[in-house]
């Protein structure tokens, strides 16, 4: 029963928080570009066609600016960089998407143990948070996914290995500043043991900031995967944004000028990296009490 | 990537700290040590450990024999057993000698010392000119909130802030690349004195630096403008101004010192992500830096190289951070009574 009555608290909770980021303008803003990116992204083998992206297939001629049937010109080997854009989408957001959530997975199960066990786990834990914090992530993801085999598991891997010590940090902080509350201590004088406290006190109260820092660390991966993907490290089968970039830089399109070719998926990282953003400090602001007043 | 509005925090006080500068100087050196060392360690386990073979990876596009490629495999020591290999790599470490690149048939350290002083040239200007930017705009951006100069300037920084960096360089060699050299660092006919070819760096120079300030300055610009927010209600600031002091006066001797802390360890703090930025650059422009070894090392899947590198570039950016903690303990009285 009681926790019934707990769940109805924080739906009525969440309808506060929505009730208050209706009031943002950016925050609302970046909510719906994201919804009609997304559309896109899980519409495209609906409203488009797979075999053209193979080369074989490809009808257009080579770097050919937008008119003639393609709206946004033709790549190097003749594809339809409208094409291109729209099933990169599908792989831009899906590694970012899931590179966050292993490395925010991560950074709270680090960042709560550290916090609720103190003492020597704290101080290995911390040692190796500072470590991974400090390290050129962008280096060490790069070396990682070339030593894994190559492909899409393998940089949401290294993006999600080399991501997570900002939220295990966030956690911590936030965990402590929970934990010293009343209602823990009765928690505790009441029996609880470590899970319950961490599941049904901790975790809840933390949730929704780690949620918020997850939608800014979206923002992160998914440049980091296009940066990756620039590097030649995505997997070759199937067009990012990163890896038309890329492809565009090899074959001489920025000496050819083909800003058909080169505008669309910087523009759309661009886009998408600042929607999420938006999304992520207005939900920060409704969040976090601290930042309200600002 | 940090986020762009993160405040470094200050050194958080332990309660055994009590003793002070030697304490907090010792813990500090201990610490990156124990770093390094994981980082050496490290760099040797991913490329030997990891999935993928450095020969196989190498030979993989080849026609090679079994034969050459045990052959290879014994020239780089590599069909000795794992402790044999870590022996002698330390061996070779505590030597300066990082073994010989797959690729390039040359020793890693010589590839890499040749490379240091371009990215040096490259990442030391462009966060020069990215501190003083950022700084300079934060600071007039934070004295006045909600003007439409801080609207302009912060709006502006964070769109160049979310856009990928090689994608920037990309545009910038498309618009601009007809004014300046988009390849390298030096033609190789300009006259050999000394004024020519500094002149020729510095044209080679611009591009590829701009694009390095146009992604950087933002944080420099965030952090100044929110850690002025704060001082900005600050008890010592109406003092100044009952003393009849000129508003810009208030701003630039009383509020921008203390304002100034928390950027001094951005700088160092930040170098991680310079590193990142210095990659893309650097493969776009062809800088012949260390970005542009390490994108060539990815792409050849050269082992030894990439495990030379990783531990340089980890190793610098351990340093720099070690480095930076120190100087802010010597100049913020508040870290050292902590």
């Amino acid at each position: 029963m009681t926790s019934s009555i707990a769940w109805q608290r924080r739906r009525a909770a969440a309808g506060r928080v929505w009730a208050q980021f209706r009031t943002d303008r950016g925050g609302l803003i970046g909510l719906a570009v994201l919804a009609v990116i997304v559309l896109l992204a899980v519409l495209a083998p609906l409203i488009s066609d797979r075999s053209g992206l193979d080369v074989t297939h490809a009808t257009g001629g080579i770097l050919q600016p937008p008119g003639n049937g393609f709206l946004l010109g033709t790549d190097e080997s003749g594809r339809s960089v409208l094409l291109l854009l729209l099933w990169g989408s599908r792989i831009s957001l899906l590694v970012g998407l899931a590179a966050t959530l292993l490395s925010v997975g991560v950074g709270t199960i680090v960042g709560v143990l550290m916090a609720h066990f103190g003492g020597w786990a704290q101080a290995v834990l911390m040692r190796v948070t500072d470590f991974f914090l400090v390290l050129p992530s962008l280096v060490l993801a790069a070396v990682l996914s070339t030593v894994l085999t190559p492909g899409i598991g393998s940089i949401i891997v290294a993006i999600g290995a080399t991501a997570w010590p900002t939220t295990a940090r966030l956690v911590r902080s936030q965990t402590l500043a929970v934990e010293s509350r009343p209602y823990i201590e009765r928690s505790w004088a009441l029996g609880a043991g470590h899970w319950h406290v961490i599941g049904k006190h901790v975790l809840p109260a933390v949730a929704p900031l780690v949620f918020a820092n997850t939608t800014l660390n979206v923002a992160n991966s998914i440049i980091t995967e296009s940066t990756l993907s620039f590097l030649g490290l995505g997997d070759p089968n199937s067009p990012s944004w990163g890896s038309m970039l890329h492809n565009a830089l090899q074959t001489g399109a920025v000496t050819a000028r083909a800003w058909w070719y080169l505008l669309p998926p910087g523009v759309a990282i661009g886009v998408v990296v600042l929607a999420f953003m938006m999304c992520g400090r207005a939900l920060e602001a409704v969040l976090n009490p601290r930042l309200r007043e600002r | 990537m940090t986020s762009p509005a993160a405040t470094p925090a200050l050194a958080e006080p332990s309660p055994s700290a009590r003793s002070g500068g030697a304490r907090y100087v010792l813990g500090k050196v201990g610490g990156a040590v124990v770093s390094l060392f994981v980082i050496v360690v490290l760099s040797f386990f991913l490329i030997r450990v990891l999935p993928g073979d450095p020969i196989r990876l190498l030979t993989r596009n080849t026609s090679l024999g079994a034969a050459q490629v045990a052959e290879l495999r014994h020239q780089f020591g590599l069909d000795k057993p794992l402790p044999a290999q870590f022996v002698d790599y330390m061996v070779g470490l505590a030597h300066g000698d990082l073994g010989v690149s797959l690729r390039f048939g040359q020793p890693v350290s010589q590839l890499i010392l040749r490379a240091l002083w371009p990215t040096v040239l490259l990442v030391g200007v462009a966060t020069l000119i990215s501190i003083l930017l950022g700084l300079w705009q934060g600071t007039r951006a934070g004295w006045r909130r909600g003007s439409g100069f801080d609207r302009f300037s912060t709006g502006f920084a964070l769109t160049l802030w979310s856009a990928p960096t090689f994608w920037l360089g990309m545009i910038l060699l498309a618009l601009a690349g007809s004014w300046f050299p988009t390849q390298g660092i030096l033609d190789p006919d300009t006259p050999p004195e000394f004024l020519p070819q500094a002149l020729d760096v510095l044209h080679h120079l611009v591009l590829p630096c701009l694009t390095l300030v146009a992604v950087l300055y933002a944080q420099y610009l965030l952090v100044m403008r929110s850690s002025l927010l704060e001082e900005m209600n600050a008890d010592y600031l109406t003092t100044a101004r009952a003393k009849g002091l000129r508003d810009d006066l208030v701003r630039d001797r009383h509020a921008v010192p203390n304002a100034l802390l928390p950027t001094v360890t951005l700088v160092f703090i930040q170098l991680g992500f310079v590193v990142g930025g210095a990659v893309t650059v650097e493969t776009v422009y062809s800088w012949p830096g260390l970005g542009l070894l390490l994108y060539q090392a990815l792409s050849d899947h050269d082992g030894t190289l990439l495990q030379g590198l990783l531990l340089v570039l980890a190793g610098a950016v351990l340093v720099m951070n070690l480095i930076g903690d120190l100087l802010l303990h010597v100049i913020d009285p508040r870290v050292r009574a902590a």
